[in-house]
């Protein structure tokens, strides 16, 4: 065998196995990022999404709804566009951008409950102006 | 001045159409005083747009909140480096650091460029020119920094908390000077595609300007991770971001040419891969200029989205459907001069060090536009995130890493028998005995255990290089070893310096696999309270809650928490995180709450404290307690990096190729006439 053509069978299995590393990472590593309303409609048409499956729900923290019990870490607040509320419980720590104020948007990950609770793994505030500052009330 | 500004700008901006409007067409051939004209234009440019910057500099530290630049990020109360680094911290201004920057690179390629390659020159000027334009007249069009506000406010918002740091005065111009100066390659690459001068001439041409670009972006990465981990209080230096990444990818691919340019430059192969990537990595610099400025993808690092994002896109587009259609009418020029030889070839080594090295740029792309394509395609929008990029990475950077030990052993063209064994057995034997150590203390965990490994194989490889070059140098010059040592680097500045970018490649893998026995607990701690945690290296921290003070500083209030810190019941000091409120000089506040990290950082292991808040007053703290393994070294691997790419680059006695050819084949001369062959 030429030179040539062993180097394409070592680059065919450089490409093939970064191929197959790529697709096999999407499958067990991707999530569904979807709306709280898309989140409906596929809980409707597909019931054992419920407590199943693992999905990310981006969207704003509905105002005055953060509750938080410093002492247990616990978090609890509700996500909304617009269309379908959810809420969400979360243990853990939030980072500084989440707030109350002023209508952040949010990535929650986790899974629903059958009692229509989010149980967050993670939550992300997204804060679309991240480096700019709060507008002056 | 801020019309001044406006007014420079838009001179900045007709010179700059104009210079490449007759570079492209051609007309200065046959006539050197338009030839000349284009050259002086591209000065011209750089003169105005200096103009430009300080006038807006002059906004700035005068505090002209008029300008809504200003007032959008400085305030009265704002330390004055913020003040003048604000230049580059927004949106706008940024934009003007990068057509200022990229104009006096343009300039200085006119001028340091030497005579042989004046014809190129011209078109090199007109693509930096096309460039600059472009830049330009996003400001224009788009987003002025000179903009005025229909009132004078009081005082300006002030800059953003998290980037009042050190390492985001030096960290964002640092990766821009690495985007800009991909710049200068690319427009030599195009030029010698339209001039159809395609020898090596342009390639020696852009050696260090691809250095330069490489450098910058290298030490513009580290910095960002630095940051990250410092300010951000996640914990750790990198999430696979889409801003992340959006830096990462045009470093790979501008790795993997100073790898494949030495192939072109040695045997004459690989010119149209060679082009490709050099294209490739601009347009990834400008792809990722496009991520952080658009919002398209979600990233907790962009900019506000605007639709800046859309100039860059249009330009992308344009600037990748030119650059392929004209690569694609010179293909037939482009012919490699000889073909492969031998798998077991330092030229193959290097095929596959470049494949990966694409493989890993072109997953990290996939991965970061994921959501976008599968909502294209399949209709509905799936993320991945770190789990994914770990997953492909991880095998994948292995494997280059293993390379890096094994490309600078094997020989050019065609590597023997014999030559394999000489050369593998100490660097095999150095990974054999990580190995074996490893095992001995325990360690089980297969990814972090071959890093390990592979990383005493390239230190291996990077030891025997030295010792043998220092070996001959004592024999043929009867030189002490530290005067051969430093001579040897100085005689082949290129070949050591790369080896020392490899050692500071080492370090970043065996820091990354570090952070493979990070150690994390939350805890909310009354004073007196304390929790334990078990470092990877087997000490037992013990942090107990002191109390919470607060005070006010220039520019902030804060709430200070501290914890009494023990190891292996030995008291070992203090940390302290804050949590700051920054305010305005009327004492109003501005932005959300911030978090200072506490860190102690440390040759094995980080501590690393967040004080997430107080529970309703009291001084009974929450906290997030993290023991990070091997940190510090991410950021020495950086320093070795970035000083094996000086070493490279270094001006002055460095020897043009031709003459390293020469040097090398007296040297190689020497080693056998030492009774040693030699494989190089």
């Amino acid at each position: 065998m030429k030179a040539g053509h062993k180097f394409l069978l070592g680059a065919a299995l450089i490409v093939g196995s970064v191929g197959f590393l790529i697709a096999e990472g999407v499958k067990e590593t991707g999530v569904y990022f979807l709306t709280p309303a898309e989140l409906a409609a596929k809980t409707a048409s597909d019931p054992t999404f419920v407590e199943n499956v693992g999905f990310k729900v981006g969207a704003r923290v509905v105002p005055g709804s953060v509750r938080r019990d410093d002492a247990s870490r616990t978090i609890d607040f509700k996500v909304s566009d617009g269309v379908k509320t959810y809420p969400v419980t979360y243990h853990g720590l939030v980072p500084d951008t989440f707030t109350d104020a002023n209508d952040i948007e949010v990535v929650v990950e986790g899974r629903l409950g059958r009692d229509g609770v989010i149980r967050a793994t993670d939550v992300l505030a997204k804060c679309g102006s991240r480096y700019e500052a709060v507008p002056k009330a | 001045m801020t019309l001044l500004g406006q007014f420079a700008l838009w001179a900045a901006f007709l010179i700059a159409v104009w210079c490449a409007v007759i570079a492209f067409s051609g007309r200065w051939q046959g006539r050197p005083e338009l030839a000349a004209t284009v050259t002086r234009s591209v000065y011209a440019v750089f003169g105005c747009l200096v103009v430009a910057s300080l006038a807006l500099w002059k906004g700035l530290i005068t505090h002209d909140f008029n300008i809504e630049y200003v007032a959008a990020y400085t305030s009265r109360n704002l330390p004055p480096y913020y003040i003048v680094s604000a230049f580059w911290a927004g949106q706008k201004g940024s934009l003007l650091f990068w057509a200022v920057v990229l104009s006096l690179f343009a300039s200085l390629a006119q001028l340091l460029t030497p005579r042989r390659n004046a014809d190129l020159m011209p078109y090199v000027a007109g693509v930096t020119s096309a460039v600059a334009a472009f830049f330009v007249s996003v400001m224009l069009f788009g987003a002025s920094p000179f903009e005025r506000l229909g009132y004078t406010p009081a005082d300006g918002r002030g800059l953003n908390p998290q980037l009042q740091n050190v390492g985001m005065v030096i960290h964002p111009p640092m990766l821009y000077l690495g985007y800009i100066s991909i710049t200068i390659p690319f427009a030599f690459a195009i030029a010698a595609l339209l001039s159809r001068r395609l020898d090596t001439g342009w390639i020696h041409a852009i050696r260090k300007w691809t250095l330069v670009s490489w450098l910058f972006l290298s030490i513009g990465i580290t910095l960002g991770m630095w940051w990250a981990y410092v300010e951000l209080g996640w914990g750790g230096y990198w999430a696979w971001d889409p801003v992340e990444n959006a830096s990462f990818l045009p470093w790979l691919t501008m790795t993997a040419f100073l790898h494949s340019v030495m192939i072109q430059e040695k045997r004459g192969m690989l010119k149209r891969w060679n082009l490709g990537l050099i294209v490739g990595t601009f347009l990834l610099s400008i792809f990722g200029t496009f991520i952080t400025r658009s919002g398209v993808i979600a990233s907790v690092h962009s900019f506000t989205q605007s639709n800046v994002g859309y100039f860059f896109l249009a330009f992308l587009v344009v600037a990748a459907v030119l650059s392929f259609t004209l690569l694609y009418t010179r293909w037939p020029l482009l012919e490699a001069d000889v073909q492969l030889e031998s798998m077991l070839s330092r030229e193959a080594a290097f095929l596959f060090n470049n494949l990966l090295l694409v493989g890993i740029a072109f997953s990290v792309l996939w991965g970061t536009l994921f959501p976008i394509l599968s909502e294209a395609v399949r209709g509905s929008k799936i993320t991945v995130g770190p789990p994914f990029f770990n997953r492909v990475n991880v095998p994948l950077g292995l494997l280059l890493l293993a390379l890096t030990g094994i490309g600078p052993l094997i020989a050019w063209r065609k590597a023997s028998t014999a030559n394999l064994r000489r050369q593998f057995v100490t660097p095999v034997s150095a990974g054999a005995a990580t190995l074996v150590v490893l095992l001995a203390a325990g360690v089980r965990d297969l990814y972090p255990v071959m890093t390990f490994t592979l990383a005493g194989f390239v230190a291996g490889t990077v030891l025997q290089e030295f010792y043998r070059g220092i070996r001959a140098r004592r024999r043929m010059h009867g030189e002490s070893v530290p005067v051969a040592f430093l001579r040897l680097i100085e005689r082949n500045r290129r070949r050591y310096g790369g080896y020392i970018v490899h050692v500071g490649v080492l370090i970043y893998f065996v820091a990354f696999a570090g952070m493979a026995f990070k150690v994390e607990r939350e805890a909310t701690l009354k004073p007196g309270e304390s929790v334990e945690l078990r470092s990877p290296f087997g000490h037992t921290y013990t942090f107990t809650q002191v109390g919470i003070s607060q005070y006010e500083a220039l520019n902030r209030v804060v709430s200070a928490a501290t914890v009494q810190v023990t190891v292996d019941g030995k008291p070992a000091g203090l940390l302290t995180s804050e949590k700051r409120q920054h305010v305005d000089s009327f004492k109003r506040p501005t932005f959300e709450p911030s978090t200072e990290v506490g860190i102690r950082s440390g040759l094995r292991e980080d501590l690393y404290l967040v004080f997430a808040g107080a529970v309703g007053g009291t001084e009974e703290a929450v906290y997030r307690f993290n023991i990070n393994p091997l940190v510090w070294w991410v950021w020495f691997g950086g320093f070795v990096l970035a000083f094996g790419g000086i070493v490279t680059m270094w001006p002055g006695g460095g020897p043009t190729i031709a003459r390293t050819r020469q040097a090398q084949g007296g040297y190689g001369v020497a080693l056998v006439g030492a009774g040693k062959e030699t494989d190089r």
